[in-house]
């Protein structure tokens, strides 16, 4: 593997206005990886991932950001991310979580979702050690790799923004163009909305979210989701969502055992979101229940 | 007393808006910041041809989303059109009163949504959980007329995101919010999205309780520490049938005329204006939660 440094002082003045504290910005080659995010503590279905990604023989594994949230026992991620040697960005969750700020900076608008939000917050903050908050607070706000011949961007929510929602329904093409020319890359790689969606952007760039592990993207389905993305010299750029099954089961009484909301638990056993609703743009709502 | 006016530069076009009704409304409601009523011309109506104009000039600069206002924009008769064509470039939003909706137009536009990738969100303006809240606003017998529209909206599939400018006091809004949901829900719309607005002490609403005072501006030490993609004049820009404007907001006031095309009016913006203060203090005021 060759690693080289690459400053973009651009970037990084838009990254230092954002006021995230430590940048690393390095590039990798590969040709196969695995790309996750959104754990909110369901270390269980993290697991299953992990497990799943390995056995499939990807050369690394991405995790995107946001740790924490919604589920039992935060602790329980970290040792699974050291033992597979997951290379982590920093989400909106990790930055509050790392820095101690009063909420996780979701980005709701509706005071219930904010309501929720908080209580899922708040148990975070109280159950993290410090020196997991401590691995948070340091972490780096994107990755760039190389993955065959393209060059790809990994970050939380959008290039420019941490908790940006970037919907498949109210990103236009051009947008998305924009911003791969802007931030210089041919593949954006993102989390943070908790559905999953991948559109080839005219001409040759792409942009993806790779769904997320803590939680059902809001479809009646228990699985949650992570990404495989495949790109060598003499094919094309693949990429594959990944179903993830675990034991929701075992995680919603754990969450019952620790005084978790009862909505946070029929979200992950029925696989319909029952908060953080307002955020939805229209067609992504229409797929819900509620 | 202006020196230490700040200036907000745009960061990138991210919401083109379009005055698409112009100032011509079927109501005239008592706090509309822009004043429209049925017979004010200030702003005409924009054409079909117009809006391609300014979608084509759009994609060169990597617009992400388009919104609709006015004005009534079902007075418009190109705003079916207008919205479908829209909806092969990216997202549109369509700020209504919810009165004047045909069901023809309504079977279209889902039909559209449905074969786009993109969403067509609806915007019902209604002020108020009941007629004795709304009409006062609003016009004697809006509150039904517009609750009629939002259940033509929901029987077509759609999902309208109902504003409602805050006319109550801020200790009451959990009440007035629940008390709302439970009233659409009443009519038929079991999932309500609400999105509660700050009125804007401009146009009618200056008459009705007042304007801004001297001291409700923006200086340079409130710029301090603060993210100005909360200003809606950071990544939007608003186009009229007199050119393009800072945002949807300030219209009337001649410097928010930036030019004639979406290149032109990237220049930066004092923000001088009290209707500047109200989105500092609220943020975003203008867009769609899912931003």
């Amino acid at each position: 593997m060759h690693v080289t440094p690459v400053i973009n002082l651009a970037l990084f003045a838009q990254i230092r206005q954002n006021k995230y504290e430590i940048v690393i910005l390095k590039t990798f080659f590969r040709e196969r990886i695995a790309c996750l995010g959104g754990i909110y503590n369901n270390y269980l279905a993290l697991e299953a991932a992990l497990l799943d990604a390995r056995r499939r023989g990807v050369e690394a594994i991405f995790c995107l950001g946001d740790l924490g949230a919604f589920g039992p026992y935060p602790d329980r991620v970290f040792p699974l991310l050291d033992r597979y040697n997951v290379q982590c960005i920093q989400g909106n969750y990790d930055h509050s979580i790392g820095n101690h700020l009063d909420d996780c900076q979701c980005g709701y608008t509706d005071s219930r979702d904010n309501h929720f939000a908080q209580i899922s917050y708040d148990y975070t903050l109280a159950n993290t050690s410090s020196i997991n908050c401590e691995f948070m607070r340091t972490l780096p706000s994107e990755i760039r790799l190389q993955l065959g011949s393209l060059r790809v961007l990994l970050c939380h929510g959008s290039p420019r923004r941490t908790n940006e929602f970037l919907w498949e329904s109210t990103s236009s093409d051009h947008f998305l163009r924009w911003l791969a020319d802007s931030y210089d890359t041919d593949v954006i790689v993102t989390t943070h909305t908790g559905i999953k969606w991948y559109r080839q952007i005219p001409e040759k760039q792409h942009f993806i979210n790779v769904g997320v592990l803590g939680r059902p993207e809001n479809n009646g389905q228990t699985d949650v989701w992570y990404t495989i993305l495949e790109h060598q010299s003499a094919t094309s750029f693949q990429v594959e969502f990944i179903p993830v099954q675990y034991d929701f089961h075992r995680l919603s009484q754990e969450m019952q055992n620790e005084g978790l909301p009862e909505e946070f638990r029929a979200t992950i056993e029925t696989g319909w979101w029952t908060t953080c609703l307002e955020i939805l743009p229209a067609k992504e709502r229409k797929c819900g229940r509620y | 007393m202006l020196t230490d006016v700040p200036e907000i530069e745009l960061s990138h076009l991210d919401d083109l808006w379009f005055q698409v009704g112009g100032t011509r409304c079927n109501l005239s409601c008592h706090h509309c910041f822009i004043s429209c009523h049925p017979k004010n011309n200030n702003f005409g109506f924009l054409t079909l041809e117009d809006i391609r104009c300014r979608l084509a000039e759009s994609v060169t600069l990597g617009v992400k989303e388009y919104y609709f206002t006015g004005g009534e924009p079902f007075l418009n008769r190109d705003i079916v059109p207008i919205l479908m064509e829209t909806l092969n470039y990216g997202p549109a939003t369509v700020l209504t009163n919810g009165t004047v909706l045909k069901d023809s137009w309504l079977s279209e536009l889902a039909e559209a949504e449905s074969d786009s990738q993109f969403s067509l969100e609806f915007r019902v303006s209604i002020d108020g959980f009941s007629p004795e809240i709304n009409d006062p606003i609003r016009g004697e017998g809006t509150f039904s007329r517009a609750m009629q529209g939002v259940t033509q909206l929901v029987d077509h599939g759609f999902l309208p995101i109902i504003t409602a400018a805050r006319t109550w006091p801020l200790e009451r809004e959990e009440e007035v919010v629940n008390q709302f949901a439970n009233t659409l829900r009443d009519a038929g719309y079991k999932r309500p999205r609400l999105k509660i607005l700050p009125t804007l002490h401009l146009g009618e609403e200056e008459n009705r309780t007042h304007g801004y005072r001297p001291t409700e501006r923006i200086d340079h030490s409130m710029m301090h520490d603060f993210d100005p993609s909360q200003l809606i004049c950071e990544h939007s820009r608003m186009v009229t049938d007199r050119g393009v404007h800072v945002c949807p907001i300030l219209i009337e006031s001649p410097d928010s005329l930036m030019g004639q095309t979406l290149s032109d009016s990237k220049k930066r913006f004092p923000l001088a204006h009290g209707a500047c203060y109200t989105c500092y203090q609220f943020g975003a005021i203008c867009s769609n939660p899912s931003k």
